[in-house]
């Protein structure tokens, strides 16, 4: 697979459609497993990792109907700035990208699906939609799953369903986790409220880029935490149930924002997109900041001649190892920065109109 | 409508739904965000799952039980308990097994269930000893290997492409 013809695209995750895709950017679902005849992971010695890698790549070879659409990547291979870029696009974990050993990934060319080998796990399957779509990943997982079945022997246990190397993960092995875009509940300062009482039905709230991340550009990733003694319809449905209602926040915050303050909201739209239009050297913290701004804006019809698919490019395609592959060279931070700078003001004083067809 | 703390007007009309009975609030925006952000005692970070499982193990443990039980390990991948009790990360699929009385109470702290529901898959779940065996005889080859005992080594090879056959043919 060619890292390189990834880059210029948006990928799944950022494509900006499907229901609800003004507040919902992605629906992910994960599942554990692991081969039923190894160690796990940290116990496995390099043979281990090396035939667990085998095992795994075969099966997914003699899936016939993957056959020509699904590439493998040797993540022990890649030089660190494409593990980054992968991790950007969230087809591999950071956990992955940093550990040591043979590991690696294959992935679907359409990106809507990945399976990792030797993360934490032997195996984790992903799947990856536009917008909300539960129904949808969780069958296409489920599907993924029965055809590696065929193939290789995952570990299970009669009462606790499949075996996972940690046990936050055992039963189902089964992460949903749904990405919102919230920065009305950020401004109006009611997010945390808003995520203690998910803490209380037992839902995690996440960053961007998971376990540990900031919540850049206000998104934010809600999923289940409990695994073991749900059925997997149960715990999409647990998820499902709380996503409109969390729309609804936002909508009514946003609302609120432009009944009480326009102005000021009005404001602080227009100035994010001008500072992005002409900034000759900026973070990626701040492009993301900014970039949500404009991007809640866009949605309340305060910036018109933009549209939600480019600002969803943008947001990936400023972080660092993305702007360093679409360059094709290799740069440091300040460097990165300068660039970044150019590239927003290329594509955003560019004509417009340009992506009408892509609007949806 | 003034705030219920000082004499603005009330501009945030909260209804807080986590107490027993739904209580009305009215509050000005710099009390609203007081109120709002106020720290809570949920709000602090999840355990850590060895964080969780040291917390289990003190409960109704003496220094001494504890100590023993940290000596004991998985007779398939040898990992001890001690171990798991401090990265939080089991071994083999057979210490669900080995460490059942131990692990029960902690996946009742987790998940609050102890049965699996759902997707189970279609081969069942035969072949496991062999499965386990496999696990033990590839550490002993490598221990095996470690003490120069070369012999006892490929012994143990052939034992293990003989099951690795089998399970192939099956």
């Amino acid at each position: 697979m060619k890292l390189d013809e990834l880059a210029s695209r948006c990928g799944e995750w950022l494509r900006g459609s499907g229901p609800e895709s003004d507040i919902v950017i992605s629906t992910r679902i994960r599942l554990a497993r692991n081969l039923a005849d190894f160690p796990f992971i940290r116990r496995c010695t390099d043979a281990d990792r090396l035939a667990i890698e085998k095992a795994v790549r075969d099966a997914i070879e003699r899936v016939e109907s993957w056959r020509d659409r699904v590439d493998y990547v040797n993540v022990a291979e890649l030089p660190a700035v494409d593990r980054q870029f992968l991790v950007e696009r969230q087809l591999i974990s950071r956990e992955l990208a940093d550990a040591e050993g043979a590991r690696g990934v294959a992935i679907e060319a359409g990106e809507t699906f990945a399976v990792m080998i030797n993360e934490e796990d032997h195996i984790r399957l992903q799947v990856m939609h536009s917008g909300l779509d539960l129904q949808g990943a969780w069958d296409q997982i489920n599907e993924i799953d029965s055809r590696l079945e065929e193939f290789v022997n995952f570990a299970f246990h009669e009462q606790l369903g499949y075996l996972t190397a940690c046990p936050t993960n055992v039963g189902t092995g089964m992460r949903v986790s749904v990405m919102l875009h919230l920065p009305a509940l950020v401004i109006t300062r009611q997010i945390d409220k808003v995520f203690r009482s998910l803490q209380k039905i037992s839902l995690a709230v996440r960053g961007l880029y998971g376990e540990g991340s900031q919540a850049m550009g206000d998104f934010y990733q809600i999923s289940n935490q409990i695994t073991l003694g749900r059925s997997e319809e149960t715990l999409l449905k647990q998820v499902g149930d709380v996503v409109p209602v969390l729309i609804d926040y936002e909508r009514r915050a946003r609302e609120f924002l432009i009944k009480e303050s326009q102005k000021d909201l009005h404001d602080r739209v227009s100035r994010a997109y001008g500072i992005l239009c002409t900034a000759q050297t900026i973070s990626s913290e701040e492009t993301m900041h900014l970039l949500s701004s404009v991007r809640m804006g866009i949605n309340l019809g305060l910036i018109e001649d933009l549209e939600i698919p480019t600002v969803n490019k943008l947001f990936i395609h400023t972080q660092p190892a993305h702007l360093q592959k679409l360059r094709g060279i290799e740069l440091d931070t300040s460097d990165r920065n300068i660039e970044r700078a150019h590239y927003l003001q290329r594509h955003l004083l560019r004509k417009s109109g340009e992506n009408g067809a892509e609007k949806n | 409508m003034k705030c219920q703390h000082c004499e603005k007007p009330a501009t945030f009309h909260i209804t807080e739904l986590t107490g027993a009975v739904p209580q009305e609030l009215h509050l000005c925006e710099e009390h609203a965000r007081q109120y709002l952000t106020q720290p809570e005692d949920q709000a602090e970070a999840q355990p850590t799952v060895s964080e969780a499982i040291n917390k289990q193990m003190k409960l109704g443990q003496t220094a001494e039980e504890l100590a023993k039980l940290d000596q004991r390990s998985c007779p398939v991948c040898g990992i001890t308990f001690y171990e798991f009790r401090n990265q939080g990360r089991l071994g083999c699929p057979h210490d669900y097994v080995c460490f059942a009385a131990e692990l029960e109470p902690l996946l009742v702290n987790i998940h609050g269930e102890t049965q699996h529901r759902g997707k189970r898959p279609k081969r069942g779940a035969e072949g496991t000893d062999r499965q386990t065996d496999l696990i033990r005889l590839r550490r002993e080859m490598k221990e095996a290997i470690e003490q120069e005992d070369y012999e006892g080594a490929s012994q143990l090879r052939d034992k293990i492409r003989r099951i690795e056959k089998e399970g192939q043919a099956s």
